[in-house]
């Protein structure tokens, strides 16, 4: 292999090797530029197409938007955005939001005093988007959560009726788990076991919990661990007790609790 | 189609299989044969860039200054990994958030790499477009084999198709818990080895 170039008579010089290189480079950074540029639309379609997806499937309206997704999004979705330190609405853009990239801005996030869910740094604002029936009444709300799981950060969307207490449905639409074990919180059974549960208890604290062995029947805050995979349902339950905690949406609950939806 | 273009195009198949023989490209081949479905967009992946690396490389092969041959083998390959990977992206998300990483690493796939420096620096252009193709072929041929095992007793589907229904979907079948798992693909990969070398013997190595 290595007289390859045996074929070519031309003696190397260095300033030949040089325009060479330089010219090759010159082709493919044209060509990935092209390639990325010309396909970003595309690519930012899809990204928001998912996005919604897994927002009407929290909403519970999947079922029902059937092919069109984007406009039973813009028909039942309200976005809007909160702060999370005050509980209160706030301004900010859907387009270009997003949480992670946020976070990792030390003007635009706090470092949490108790970081259960294993973020590290948490954004100030947060997206929120109100499930909002024919007459304008909302009727639920989908709430985005991240949170470490056993490999890396979990990233999902929990729906909750409007008394911001019962559960919808908790989706998770990005991780890295086990396939098989951690990667069965998409498993349709389990994410059908979290409908009708109760977050909070009597007293507003948060009672949600994952249960190992298998919630009794009846525990209206116990859910089924995962079987084979504690570290992941641990993750899930330190996720939802950040996120629904003081320091998470625990503000924007306790202003919106008795019915401030509508 | 002459002899010669079909040996180039279905020679890596089963007698000079780029993973089977070579052993080339085991790394991916772990990674991405949970299920079928993966496995088939990583093997278009993974022929698209062989074969137009190869013919690229070939149609400058007598450019090519020697000294800086491999980086600028990696500089061609790297572009149209990413080209690859940006049209995953544009058309098929969904595919393109399993394979996540995977795409990215078709860089490192000593495949590639490996008909590009063999086969792409001597031979013309065309030739070595079909020997990326069917460098390729061989490639998937492997993996799909693998992926076929795995999805089938670790998840009970063929390309997302129940076929053993499992206990926590409510059915009979307990998943094999090794075969979700990547590394059972070694043992998979070892057995088609030993397979093909039963029905091929001048595959053996001397001692």
């Amino acid at each position: 292999m290595s007289d390859s170039n045996t074929s070519n008579k031309k003696s190397e010089t260095f300033g030949g090797t040089l325009i060479f290189v330089f010219i090759v480079c010159l082709v493919c950074a044209a060509l990935v530029s092209i390639a990325a540029v010309g396909l970003k639309p595309l690519q930012k379609a899809n990204k928001l197409l998912d996005q919604h997806t897994k927002i009407l499937e929290a909403a519970g309206l999947l079922e029902q938007a059937g092919n069109d997704i984007d406009g039973t999004y813009a028909k039942y979705i309200d976005a809007r955005f909160i702060d999370l330190a005050t509980g209160k609405y706030t301004d900010g853009d859907h387009e270009t939001f997003e949480e992670r990239a946020e976070a990792r801005n030390v003007n635009k996030s706090i470092k949490p005093q108790n970081d259960i869910a294993g973020i590290n740094r948490r954004a100030n604002k947060a997206a929120i988007y109100l499930v909002k029936n024919e007459q304008g009444r909302v009727t639920s709300i989908v709430l985005p959560i991240v949170g470490s799981g056993l490999w890396d950060l979990m990233y999902g969307y929990i729906g909750l009726e409007a008394d911001l207490n019962t559960v919808k449905s908790v989706i998770y639409s990005d991780h890295k788990e086990t396939p098989g074990l951690g990667a069965e919180v998409l498993n349709p059974r389990w994410k059908a076991l979290w409908a009708g549960k109760k977050m909070f208890d009597d007293q507003n604290n948060v009672a949600i919990k994952i249960v190992k062995g298998g919630a009794k029947k009846g525990d209206i805050h116990g859910v089924d661990a995962l079987s084979g995979a504690t570290l992941t349902s641990n993750g899930v339950e330190n996720t939802l007790h950040f996120w629904l905690g003081d320091e998470g949406y625990g503000p924007f609950i306790a202003n919106f609790r008795d019915g401030g939806l509508n | 189609m002459s002899t010669d273009t079909k040996k180039v195009l279905f020679g890596p198949v089963v007698d000079n299989n780029p993973i089977a023989l070579q052993v080339l490209g085991v790394c991916s081949a772990l990674a991405v044969t949970s299920s079928m479905a993966n496995a088939l967009v990583m093997t278009i992946a993974v022929m698209m860039v062989t074969a137009f690396s190869s013919m690229f490389i070939s149609i400058i092969r007598n450019q090519i200054p020697s000294s800086v041959r491999i980086i600028v083998q990696m500089a061609i390959i790297a572009s149209l990994v990413i080209v690859v990977d940006q049209v995953l992206k544009a058309f098929s998300y969904q595919l393109s958030k399993e394979l996540s990483v995977y795409v990215g690493l078709i860089i490192t796939n000593c495949i590639v790499m490996g008909r590009a420096e063999a086969f792409a620096m001597k031979e013309k252009p065309v030739a070595s477009f079909l020997d990326g193709i069917g460098n390729g072929l061989g490639y998937g041929a492997v993996l799909m084999v693998v992926a076929f095992f795995r999805e089938l007793f670790g998840f009970g589907e063929i390309f997302g198709i129940e076929v053993l229904p499992l206990i926590q979907n409510g059915g009979w079948y307990q998943g094999n818990g090794l075969l979700v798992l990547p590394f059972s693909s070694f043992f998979i990969i070892g057995l088609i080895i030993w397979a093909i070398r039963q029905w091929k013997p001048e595959q053996v190595e001397k001692d």
